[in-house]
């Protein structure tokens, strides 16, 4: 028994928080938390594999929840604390790139597919509008002779 | 021994592929039955072969011989037994060499089932097949041998993260490849085809069967993947938009836009340069997600065995794949024949509409998923593509599908009567809308666009199951009509309903459970509560306890609705995983009927007064049960197709179905 509860001592050192949900983070203002916590999954835990600071345990997930939870205390608005955290950490830090010239090809590609798809298919529409030619009569012989062959 | 006579048989079953290419590919050209047929017999005995190793890598595995690397490196003794048989597709080599049994077993399905198929586009499909195979072994005996020794053996093995130890996850993969793989066998098929110059409707009919069964496994494949990560990774979430769900779910999305599109060669032989394109895309996309998984070349929170090396090796064999399927597709398309006419309103034009949002989605999935090496290799600015961005672009494209769909199935091929469709389901439409508004009114709090999701839903399953009343007849002829043009009415139609069907029972769960879930979270002591939406979650009692080869805290916790009467006795763990120093979250959760009770048990810190206290979230996760209902239906749904006359036995000929 001694074992284990010593075992389970250093198991609960290796664990950091509870992620965004800990109880001991939270804003006072309703309001103000559930506006922290929109932000929370738009920002990258930057080094976790992939996941926001929403959702992360890591330390620096809780530290960067800190500093966006005191930004939005201190009356920031999104944009502000977005710009905050990218002069800070770089574009990386975003989940969602920002509408901006280098990340033009990101945002503008689906709507340039969806065009192109578009044209295509009015193309093979249009293209499908003109009758087929009538079989001349040589054809059809040969149609009517495949058919009582078979 | 038996692990050398594995490792023998893994060498051999790589000369035979080789044997399998070189006879069938000669066989094809010469159209000589002996040498085909001596290639269908080196297909069968590659599977045969490549069975043996895998049979000896499980027994090394079960076993516990640590003078194994992979054993070593992956398996412990104390493991239970499922995890370890898991083990041995749980580690890259051992993956890899599940790839190679999974394409080598569809090889040798062509050899055995391939009957119906003319004999020289057998041979030629066999020997591309063949050549995958080649490549796939080749890798896996020069770069990953899972059955490679240690020179000295550890006495004990570094055990599997604990993460993977977990049911979900030892049957995710195998599902996951034959879905994967199932897609080369539609590739050596289109492969082919296009060497012979014949992209017709007999064409499409052949691939048809192993598309929806390839698409079906691979549906299985991602649901329980996506439910492993609901329960195993804590925080109640599904899907995260991670590169390496997007690398399983671009070949879906292929998949599903081929299953549509090779309806339309088949029954009308149009589009067949499009649907060729489609069936290289499939496989292409699966070799996409291998490299993208197994390289590492992305941060993911599931990649759990990379290596860069590989992940060239991986790349070229794609680009090999690939390269030689777009390239021989280049040369042909334009000789190919452009089938059938149709009108704009036509159940060809939806399924080109399906289409062409289905690509525009796999299109986007994959800018975001690459993305960031994009722009790196671009600007050397490091960006991150997630969740919100997804959110953002994937999920109007979707509803516009949604939008249509219903639709498609109702129209008639060639010309379609779009006022006629459009007074049958104008009855689905307000009844789907109504549904939503009284959702609007008495969910709380109100969320419009959640209410908007469920009216899509509604849209959906209303629409499916319209369809197949249409074709019964249903209620506008006599119930025993109906009941005999039910038995008429072919399989495919009831995959049809099922899919889409399931499709919206999907959309259900994910907007109610996305828009209402509740969340609470606190530290309590002993016998403190704390409220979650209407019930009440007690913590009762902690318990120690021993595992075989964990240690954990168990949480005993009583959840109590509004009247004070039990609804159940939730009992969370927070393991610790002395091999690796690794501590996970086992969650606990209680159905109640479609909802879920989520409750994660959180580490021990100081409560009032210094008595000790232990984090406890929970969440009443509504109608989540539906998230995963809805894809287990496509894929029964597609498994039912499967199952149709037609398919089954590669005919065209049509077994009694009520034209409507």
């Amino acid at each position: 028994m001694k074992r284990l509860r010593a075992l389970l001592i250093a198991a609960a050192a290796v664990a950091l928080t509870a992620g965004a949900s800990d109880p001991s983070e939270r804003l006072p203002d309703q309001a103000q938390e559930a506006r922290a916590r929109t932000l929370f999954k738009e920002v990258r835990c930057l080094v976790c594999q992939n996941e926001s600071i929403d959702d992360s345990e890591a330390q620096l997930a809780g530290d960067l929840r800190q500093i966006v939870r005191e930004q939005v205390k201190a009356g920031s608005s999104d944009a502000q604390i977005r710009d905050f955290l990218v002069e800070r950490y770089g574009e990386f830090v975003l989940l969602k790139p920002r509408f901006s010239m280098g990340n033009a090809v990101l945002w503008l590609a689906p709507v340039v597919v969806l065009l192109v798809g578009g044209v295509l298919m009015a193309g093979l529409l249009r293209r499908r509008e003109t009758p087929e030619p009538a079989l001349s009569q040589d054809e059809e012989a040969r149609v009517r002779r495949l058919l009582e062959g078979d | 021994m038996i692990v050398e006579l594995g490792a023998f048989a893994l060498i051999l079953s790589l000369m035979l592929s080789v044997a399998q290419t070189g006879l069938s590919a000669v066989g094809g050209a010469r159209r000589s039955p002996v040498l085909a047929g001596a290639g269908q017999g080196a297909a069968i005995a590659t599977f045969v072969a490549l069975l043996v190793s895998f049979a000896a890598l499980i027994y090394a595995f079960v076993t516990s011989d640590f003078s194994v690397t992979n054993v070593a490196t992956n398996s412990h003794t104390d493991k239970p037994m499922l995890y370890k048989v898991a083990g041995a597709w749980g580690s890259h080599e051992g993956s890899m060499l599940l790839w190679c049994v999974v394409l080598t077993g569809f090889g040798a399905a062509m050899a055995v089932f391939g009957d119906s198929l003319p004999p020289r586009l057998r041979a030629y499909a066999i020997a591309v097949q063949g050549a995958l195979g080649v490549m796939f072994l080749a890798y896996t005996v020069l770069a990953s041998n899972p059955l490679a020794r240690l020179l000295e053996a550890p006495i004990e093995g570094k055990s599997l993260n604990p993460l993977l130890q977990d049911w979900a996850l030892a049957f995710h993969p195998p599902f996951l490849y034959i879905g994967y793989v199932g897609f080369s066998v539609v590739y050596s098929l289109s492969m082919a085809a296009l060497i012979e110059g014949r992209i017709d409707a007999a064409w499409a009919r052949w691939i048809r069967p192993w598309t929806l069964a390839a698409w079906s496994m691979l549906t299985v494949g991602i649901t329980l993947g996506a439910f492993w990560a609901y329960y195993e990774l804590g925080w109640g979430g599904w899907w995260f938009w991670d590169p390496v769900e997007n690398a399983s779910f671009m070949p879906w999305l292929i998949g599903a836009a081929l299953l549509h599109s090779a309806i339309v060669t088949e029954r009308r032989g149009a589009l067949p340069g499009w649907t060729a394109f489609l069936a290289l895309a499939a496989y292409t996309f699966s070799m996409l997600g291998a490299f993208l998984v197994r390289s590492g070349v992305l941060t993911s929170v599931h990649a759990f065995a990379v290596d860069p090396t590989r992940g060239v090796l991986l790349l070229i064999m794609m680009g090999v794949a690939a390269g030689a399927g777009f390239l021989l597709f280049g040369l042909r398309a334009p000789s190919l024949n452009r089938g059938g006419q149709f009108r704009p309103i036509s159940r060809e034009s939806a399924i080109v509409l399906n289409n062409i949002l289905l690509s525009t989605a796999t299109a986007v999935v994959l800018l975001g998923t690459l993305y960031p090496l994009i722009r790196e290799a671009m600007d050397g600015e490091a960006v991150s593509v997630g969740a919100p961005f997804f959110n953002l672009t994937f999920t109007p494209l979707m509803i516009l599908a949604f939008a249509v769909l219903p639709a498609g199935p109702l129209l008639a091929w060639k010309r379609g009567d779009a006022k006629g469709v459009a007074r049958k389901l104008w009855v689905v439409l307000a009844l789907a809308a109504l549904l939503g508004l009284i959702a609007y009114a008495v969910v709380q709090p109100r969320k419009a666009l959640a209410s908007g999701g469920l009216v899509v839903g509604f849209w959906l399953i209303g629409g499916a199951l319209l369809e197949i009343a249409e074709r019964l007849k249903l209620a506008r002829a006599p119930f025993a009509e109906s009941l005999r043009r039910a038995r008429g009415l072919p399989r495919g139609a009831w995959g049809t309903t099922l899919a889409h069907a399931g499709l919206g029972v999907f959309v259900l769960g994910a907007s109610f459970e996305t828009a209402w879930r509740v969340e609470a979270a606190q530290a309590l002591s002993l016998n403190g509560s704390q409220p979650l939406g209407a019930y009440t979650v007690t913590l009762t009692d902690v318990v120690t306890i021993e595992g075989p080869n964990y240690l954990a805290e168990r949480g005993i916790i009583t959840v109590t609705n509004k009247a004070g009467a039990e609804v159940c006795r939730a009992q969370p763990e927070r393991r610790f995983y002395p091999t690796g120093a690794q501590t996970t979250s086992e969650v606990a959760i209680c159905a109640k009927g479609l909802d879920d009770i989520y409750v994660v048990m959180g580490e021990r810190r100081a409560g009032e007064g210094g008595k000790p206290a232990w984090l406890v979230r929970a969440y009443v996760n509504p109608w989540v049960r539906l998230i995963f209902l809805g894809p287990l239906l496509m894929a029964i749904g597609g498994i039912v197709s499967l199952s149709d006359r037609r398919v089954r036995l590669g005919v065209g000929r049509r077994t009694g179905e009520v034209v409507s």
